[in-house]
């Protein structure tokens, strides 16, 4: 029993330094998810509840327009598997890396952001550090700074009283810095001005209530079509 | 929306997030390869999925009308601006959304 203590213990003081930056992140941006739902006319048992069992930052924020329009279930599900499909990929990344944690695992895939995953997925883990605790480790403690985030700015939002027009821009900054992260790393830039003319189309096209599926077909049509001369560019780079 | 409506938005959201976290695990166990059409969109997918959200997030946006979409111009072209200059997330989040912010409050 004790022995096992120690060994929770140990990847535990393991995985805590390696979430530092994402505490510092996660509260930040916990809280302004949370005082965003408050502002947005939601109490704060809504991002307490949201946090805790979605764990995906980008689609949180875009949960909060979808209950704010019209009611779409079709929609909201699409538009889920489209922003999240890059967990698809993460998955695929971390097949062999999950690999033998036991009951574990199934944490581990609930809580796979993108933090998380890019921890796990580049941590080097100590020998005498039991590799399964540790992950597990550093997914909880993601999930609890995210969660201790959006319901401080649920409940905080609510006490203070300050004009928060505009704070909705969060998650198109959000998207900007991560679009140009992305941007900076990736070898072809084709499927970046793709996704943007392709929805700017279709926009223009279907109306603010409508592009959203019509341009995520679109754009996986474009990209399966340029395939081959894509492959190709990349590759010779 | 009704509560319950709501509920069936946000169990949408939570389904869908479960299915693209496990999908990989079931569709691969152990020893399996992956195939190349997938590997290539996991290339270049999020790419154009980010650029799809950006103008998700921008879809109020008229450039007709109102405030033309200055402010939000203005806000991504600094948002860009610094975090190019700093790479530090947090920091060009925050002031993007403070910029955008005092924006809309003070000057449009």
């Amino acid at each position: 029993m004790s022995e096992n203590k120690g060994k929770l213990f140990k990847a535990l003081k393991a995985a805590f330094p390696k979430t530092i930056p994402i505490l510092a992140s996660f509260l930040f941006l916990g809280l302004t998810y949370g005082i965003y739902m408050n502002v947005s006319g939601f109490s704060f048992v809504y991002p307490m509840i949201m946090s805790a069992v979605i764990f995906a930052g980008s689609i949180e924020f875009v949960t909060v327009s979808l209950l704010l329009s019209a009611f779409d279930p079709v929609q909201a599900l699409l538009l889920t598997l489209m922003i999240n499909a890059r967990h698809l990929f993460y998955g695929i990344s971390m097949l062999d890396k999950y690999r033998n944690t036991g009951l574990k695992k199934i944490y581990l895939i609930f809580g796979m952001c993108d933090e998380s995953f890019s921890i796990n997925y580049s941590a080097e883990i100590p020998d005498d550090v039991d590799k399964g605790w540790f992950m597990f480790f550093v997914t909880l403690l993601n999930h609890l700074y995210w969660f201790t985030g959006s319901t401080l700015g649920g409940i905080f939002g609510s006490l203070i009283n300050f004009d928060t027009k505009g704070i909705e821009f969060v998650m198109t900054a959000m998207f900007t810095v991560v679009f140009l992260e992305q941007w900076l790393k990736e070898k072809n830039r084709f499927s970046a001005l793709c996704g943007i003319a392709v929805s700017v189309i279709c926009l223009l096209i279907f109306g603010r209530d409508r592009f959203i599926v019509p341009a995520m077909i679109a754009i996986l049509a474009v990209l399966t079509l340029v395939r081959k001369p894509l492959e190709k560019a990349v590759s010779g780079e | 929306m009704t509560l319950a409506q709501q509920i069936i938005t946000a169990a949408m959201v939570v389904i869908g997030t479960v299915i693209t976290r496990f999908l990989p695990f079931i569709i691969f166990p152990d020893g399996k390869k992956t195939p190349d059409y997938i590997k290539y969109l996991g290339d270049v997918l999020p790419l154009a999925v980010f650029g799809l959200l950006i103008v998700y997030c921008l879809r109020d946006v008229s450039i007709l009308h109102g405030t033309h979409g200055i402010p939000e111009l203005i806000s991504i072209a600094l948002t860009l601006g610094i975090h190019l200059w700093r790479r530090k997330m947090i920091l060009s989040i925050a002031a993007g959304t403070v910029c955008y912010m005092l924006l809309v409050h003070f000057v449009f």
